[in-house]
C-alpha cells in the first residue's frame, strides 16, 4: 500500500501546471507516458525545464528528446503541512529532487510505500493522474 | 585601515515592533512611520533625503513602487528603485545606496521595507517556471525548499536534529533580551523545538520563522554627513552579492549557498577575516540557513556548525562571536522582506553601543547576511565603527 491509499491523487483539487506554448509539448507528452527533455545541438548539454534557447551557450539549437525515465533522489521531504490546502487529503506525502540520468534535476512528487525513501534511491518515471491531469511523477524502481 | 567598499555610512535606523496580525493597515502607512523614525534617529529632515530604495509590494503596488512611495511620502528623489532580492533585499539596498551616492546621483538615501498582515493575504499571481514546475507536484512555499536543503545537509554530514534545534533555542534565548521580539517572554529549549510538529520533514514548526507584520528602515549617507549626526557613524566597509537560481531544483549545491562567495567578497573588501568580526548578524529564516551560513563563512568546516557553536559559547551577547542578539527572525519574528533589514538594524545598534540589555562588549564590526528565495539570492555586508 502507499500512504495515498485512502485518497486517490486524481481526486485532489490542486493547481495544475501554468502551461504555455513552449512547455505544452512537455506536459502533453508526459500525459501520454513520455518524459521529454531538451538537448542543445550546439553545446550538447541536456536542459530542464523547457526553454526557447539553451541556457548554457545561448544558442538557438534546442530539440526535444525522450528521457530514459531513470533518475536518483537528490533530496526529499515528507510534507505534513502543504503550502496549498488542496494537498491536505493526501498529506503526509513526498516531494523530491530527481536527478535525471541525462543530467538535469527536476522537482517531482515521489511515490513510495509508507513514504520510505533515502537520498540516492533509484527512481523511475511514473506518469500519474493528479487532480485530473496526468503529471510526471516518480516512484522507487 | 583602507577599505575597498564605497565610503558611506548608516546614520539612522527605524524599526516597528512586529505584530502577528494587523487589521486594515496599508503598507504605505507602515513604511512612512518607520521612515520618519529613521530620519529622526539620523537627525535629518525629510528634505535632506534625495534617494529612495524600496521593496516589492506583492498585491498592493505591483508596478511603479518607488513613485508610489515617493508621492505618498511627499518626496522627489533623484535616485530610486525597487530592490527585489527576497530576504536579501535589505542588505542589498545598503550597498546600492552607497554605490548611488558614490556615483554622485544623490547624497542621502532612505532604504525602507515592510509589510502588513491583514486577514486577506493576496495569493501569488506568478506565472514563471517555479510556479509551473514545482507547485503542481505539491511543493509550494519556502518550507518545502528549505526542508529539501536540510535533508541533503543531514544526509551529507550526518548531523542530528538536535544540532539544528539548538540554533532555534539560541534565537529564543536572545529574544528574551529584546522586548520588541515576538517571542519575548516565550522561551523554547531544544526539547521544545524537537517536540513541535514536523511541517516538512526534517523541519519542525519551531525551526521556522513566524510571519509577522513590521517595517525596517535605514538612512545611508556619506561618511562625512554621518559623522555630523547624533550617533556614532556605522560605515559600510565591504559588500558582496551572488544570485544562483530561483527554484530549489535548479540549485547548483544543496549544502552550500551563494552567501559563501558574497561573504568572502565583503570580508575581502573590508580587509577583515571572519574570525576578527565582533558580531554576526546572520539571516535565519530556518535553522538550516544559520548552520550553512556558519559553514560558508569559513568559521568551521562543512558539517561542523554545531561543534563550532558549542565552542563559541552559544549565540548570546557574551558568546565569543555573538549571533543575532535581537533574537534573529526565529526569535524576533519575520516581518516578511523586512526580516533581512532587521539584521542590518541590529548590527547598527551593536556597533553604536546602543543595544540596551544585550550589548556585545566592545563591538566595532559586524558581518551581516541576507538570503532570499531558495538559498539563492545572497547579500553580505561588513559594517564597522566610524572614527
Amino acid at each position: 500500500m502507499t500512504t495515498q491509499s485512502d485518497f486517490n491523487l486524481s481526486e485532489l483539487k490542486v493547481p495544475g501546471p501554468t502551461r504555455n506554448a513552449l512547455t505544452e509539448q512537455f506536459w502533453t507528452a508526459a500525459a501520454q507516458g513520455k518524459l521529454l527533455i531538451q538537448q542543445c545541438g550546439s553545446c550538447s548539454k541536456a536542459v530542464f525545464y523547457p526553454r526557447a534557447i539553451c541556457p548554457h551557450c545561448w544558442q538557438d539549437a534546442l530539440s526535444w528528446r525522450e528521457a530514459s525515465g531513470h533518475g536518483r533522489l537528490k533530496s526529499f521531504s515528507e510534507i505534513w503541512k502543504p503550502g496549498h490546502p488542496g494537498w491536505l487529503p493526501v498529506s503526509p506525502y513526498l516531494v523530491g529532487l530527481v536527478e535525471l540520468e541525462e543530467g538535469p534535476t527536476m522537482l517531482s512528487h515521489i511515490l513510495a510505500e509508507n513514504n520510505a525513501v533515502k537520498i540516492r534511491d533509484a527512481l523511475v518515471f511514473a506518469p500519474t493522474d493528479v487532480g485530473g491531469r496526468v503529471l510526471p511523477l516518480f516512484k522507487k524502481s | 585601515m583602507k577599505h575597498l567598499g564605497p565610503r558611506c555610512a548608516i546614520s539612522g535606523i527605524g524599526e516597528l515592533k512586529p505584530y502577528r496580525r494587523t487589521e486594515g493597515v496599508n503598507t504605505m502607512d507602515l513604511l512612512l512611520r518607520v521612515s520618519s523614525e529613521a530620519a529622526t534617529d539620523a537627525g535629518i529632515s525629510p528634505d535632506q533625503i534625495d534617494g529612495l530604495l524600496v521593496g516589492p509590494q506583492v498585491g498592493e503596488t505591483p508596478q511603479h513602487v518607488p513613485a508610489t512611495v515617493a508621492e505618498y511620502f511627499g518626496m522627489r528623489p533623484t535616485m530610486s528603485n525597487v530592490v527585489d532580492l527576497g530576504g536579501a533585499s535589505g542588505p542589498g539596498m545598503v550597498w546600492r545606496a552607497a554605490a548611488a551616492i558614490a556615483a554622485g546621483q544623490c547624497e542621502t538615501v532612505l532604504c525602507v521595507i515592510g509589510n502588513h498582515r491583514n486577514p486577506e493575504a493576496p495569493r501569488s499571481p506568478n506565472r514563471n517556471p517555479a510556479r509551473e514546475f514545482d507547485t503542481p507536484f505539491g511543493a509550494s512555499g519556502a518550507n518545502t525548499s528549505y526542508a529539501l536543503l536540510m535533508q541533503a545537509h543531514m544526509d551529507r554530514f550526518g548531523c542530528a536534529p538536535e544540532e539544528y534545534a539548538q540554533i532555534a533555542a539560541g534565537a529564543r534565548a536572545n529574544a528574551q533580551l529584546n522586548p520588541m521580539a515576538i517571542f519575548h517572554g516565550n522561551l523554547a529549549d531544544v526539547d521544545d523545538i524537537l517536540a513541535s510538529p514536523i511541517i516538512a520533514s526534517p523541519l519542525h514548526l519551531l525551526e521556522i520563522v513566524m510571519p509577522v507584520a513590521g517595517a525596517e528602515a535605514v538612512i545611508v549617507t556619506s561618511v562625512e554627513n554621518a559623522a555630523r549626526g547624533p550617533h556614532r557613524a556605522v560605515e559600510l566597509w565591504g559588500a558582496g552579492e551572488k544570485i544562483t537560481h530561483r527554484a530549489v531544483s535548479q540549485s547548483p549545491d544543496l549544502t552550500s549557498g551563494p552567501l559563501k562567495p558574497a561573504m568572502a567578497r565583503a570580508l575581502a573588501q573590508a580587509g577583515l577575516s571572519v574570525q576578527e568580526v565582533d558580531f554576526l548578524s546572520f539571516y535565519d529564516c530556518y535553522t538550516i540557513m544559520v548552520a550553512i551560513t556558519i559553514e560558508d563563512a569559513g568559521l568551521c568546516a562543512p558539517g561542523q556548525f554545531s561543534k563550532w557553536l558549542h565552542g563559541n559559547g552559544g549565540m548570546g551577547p557574551n558568546a565569543r562571536q555573538p549571533i543575532n542578539t535581537h533574537g534573529g527572525q526565529l526569535g524576533f519574528g519575520q516581518p516578511d522582506l523586512a526580516g533581512g533589514m532587521a539584521h542590518v538594524v541590529e548590527a547598527v545598534r551593536q556597533i553604536r553601543g546602543e543595544a540596551e540589555g544585550r550589548q556585545v562588549p566592545n563591538c566595532k564590526t559586524s558581518l551581516v547576511t541576507g538570503n532570499g528565495a531558495t538559498m539563492s539570492e545572497a547579500v553580505a555586508l561588513v559594517l564597522g565603527a566610524g572614527a
